[in-house]
């Protein structure tokens, strides 16, 4: 939808898509009904969402195609009863309502972007809520639940609130050994895990180029969701560009912030001075540098989840692990974010050589990092991971303790035994 | 509307697989089974010693973490009517108010555990009294008018029943 009002201030780049949305200009505060250009829930989310769908009286969809139904969290399904709520999803599908997409395929926040499903200046809602993750493209993704989704669905739009605004500026460039991960555990750690509530985070670089590979950009809005954030977003570039091409869309547009838009907070990143940083149990907020915690023993180690697992992520820990094998009794558990990298993996030796190592290597999913799926830590495990969350519980055990890092410090603590800053590993 | 209830006093940043652990809502979608683990993590006397009519008393943060609704519902078919918290995460205070829970920004430093609780809610106000020690609790204005409309329908389900969908009408509706 086009708007016809001229502007009458500098506008965000989230004003700008909600307001394209919606049909007026819109600036921050304000409250509007927007339509939607896709909908995704995943076997967490979407059997309750169906049930709300019913309750609503749903008898229709916006667009089927473009309502996503995504099995990722149980993978595959450790009992009857998952196996039977993920049914629900089938045949909710079956009668017309969606496009499924089956175990096995990957997590929801890898396979949007990489299927096609994510353009520039789309709205995208996800009833999961790293949602945020389809920034990285120059969308608008938001985390919503279920009922909220199939509003949404039967709608075609939803009603939302327009963020305000919080800038970070990103200039220079990483060091060797830090990486985006860092960037997104430095920023949570700054933010605190409500400092970004009901905010958008913008990103933008000095130079024309933001330094930070697609990957690395999808780790970084992934994270925010950790800051109370509701979206996070990445400008347009020739990266950017590339990418999409290389995905098949070679023409398209990216939304940019105004020079005078209105920002509640900004906030200035020098990305040479960048160290590698880890969150300690039981907050993603308690963030210090890698440094501070070295020595602590760890016992089990998980690369993967929608935050890390992809390509980039695994060809880092496995640069950083060389010949080393795994610290004596460590696990280590490979989760490859889809089926694309999963046989990407297998055909260029990297699982072949995670394998040889030692290591578990689990089906494309969301794997261990919710509780959902196989590879539970025992009481008093010390668990290093690639993931987002670290709260009590989280990984299935009340009695273990999580610490997050980047897939480097993953694969640098599963050589040693023990939480180890990765530059010191290489050599 | 005029509610009253007991305090559930719980602490800042209750995220919701602390309400409700992954474990547990992988098996069922029912509330009512699920009610029964809320909070485990944190306290496993905190289910059983609720009543119906009970109010969350939280610090900041509350509902922070996944999207799932199912902490929502969990609170709700547990017997909880409202929380007043210090904040709420978004996800949650969507999730809340679209099942028809009563969602209050105030400040709950005074408050202790067992206090009674009194909530009057209008279309535009909310007054909470700390009915034990007798002390208005300052907290915010009433909810913006969707979401006042969506808690006076009882939730989202029924919104929906009633108004057919959302639309784009080019009109703010704030």
């Amino acid at each position: 939808m086009a708007i016809h009002k001229k502007p009458t201030r500098g506008l965000t780049i989230v004003e700008k898509i909600i307001s394209s949305h919606s049909g007026n200009e819109l600036h921050r505060a304000d409250i509007t009904v927007a339509t939607i250009d896709t909908a995704m829930a995943t076997d967490g989310s979407g059997p309750l969402m169906i049930e709300y769908f019913k309750k609503m009286g749903g008898t229709h969809v916006f667009d089927p195609t473009r309502v996503l139904l995504i099995m990722d969290h149980y993978v595959p399904s450790p009992n009857d009863k998952v196996s039977r709520l993920q049914d629900i999803m089938r045949n909710f599908a079956a009668k017309g309502y969606g496009t499924i997409i089956s175990l096995g395929e990957g997590i929801c926040h890898q396979l949007l972007p990489e299927m096609g499903y994510i353009r520039p200046g789309h709205l995208v809602v996800g009833a999961d809520s790293h949602s945020t993750t389809y920034g990285a493209l120059n969308s608008l993704g938001v985390g919503i639940g279920s009922s909220d989704l199939a509003a949404a669905i039967i709608s075609g739009a939803l009603w939302f609130s327009v963020p305000e605004t919080i800038k970070v500026n990103l200039s220079g460039h990483m060091k060797e050994g830090v990486g985006a991960k860092d960037l997104a555990l430095y920023l949570v750690g700054i933010i605190g895990s409500s400092g970004a509530n009901y905010c958008a985070i913008e990103f933008q670089g000095e130079e024309e180029e933001l330094p930070l590979t697609i990957e690395g950009r999808m780790t970084v809005c992934n994270l925010m969701a950790e800051t109370g954030a509701k979206c996070a977003i990445m400008p347009g570039d020739q990266r950017l560009q590339k990418f999409y091409k290389t995905i098949g869309l070679p023409d398209i547009k990216f939304v940019e912030a105004d020079n005078n838009a209105v920002y509640c907070r900004m906030i200035e990143i020098e990305l040479s001075r960048l160290e590698p940083m880890i969150s300690c149990p039981h907050s993603v907020a308690n963030v210090v540098p890698i440094s501070n915690a070295v020595g602590t023993p760890i016992q089990m180690g998980l690369l993967g989840t929608c935050a890390n697992g992809r390509i980039e992520d695994f060809a880092v820990a496995l640069d950083v692990m060389g010949e080393k094998a795994l610290a004596s009794g460590f696990q280590l558990i490979i989760v490859p974010a889809s089926r694309r990298i999963y046989t990407h993996m297998a055909e260029n030796g990297m699982l072949a050589q995670f394998s040889n190592k030692g290591a578990l290597i689990l089906p494309p999913s969301c794997g261990p990092c919710c509780g959902s799926n196989a590879g539970t830590p025992s009481d008093g495990y010390n668990v290093i991971s690639s993931a987002n969350r670290n709260f009590i519980g989280r990984m299935g055990n009340t009695n273990s303790y999580i610490f997050l890092a980047s897939p480097a410090s993953v694969a640098a603590a599963a050589v040693t035994g023990y939480i180890t800053d990765p530059r010191g590993v290489k050599l | 509307m005029k509610l009253v209830g007991k305090a559930r006093k719980v602490g800042d940043d209750i995220n919701t697989d602390y309400i409700i652990s992954s474990r547990r809502k992988r098996d069922t979608l029912d509330g009512k089974v699920l009610a029964q683990y809320l909070m485990e993590d944190l306290d496993t006397q905190f289910a059983s010693t609720i009543n119906p009519g009970d109010i969350i008393v939280a610090g900041k943060n509350f509902g922070c973490g996944s999207a799932m609704e199912i902490a929502a519902l969990v609170v709700k078919e547990a017997g909880i009517v409202a929380v007043i918290a210090e904040s709420f995460s978004r996800n949650f205070y969507r999730n809340g108010i679209n099942n028809g829970i009563f969602l209050i920004v105030g400040d709950t430093s005074t408050i202790e555990g067992g206090h009674r609780i009194e909530i009057i809610a209008d279309d535009k106000k909310f007054k909470v009294t700390d009915l034990t020690t007798g002390k208005i609790i300052a907290c915010s204005d009433g909810l913006p008018k969707i979401m006042s409309r969506i808690l006076q329908e009882g939730g989202l389900v029924n919104y929906m029943r009633n108004y057919g969908s959302f639309k784009p009408n080019r009109t703010n509706t704030k």
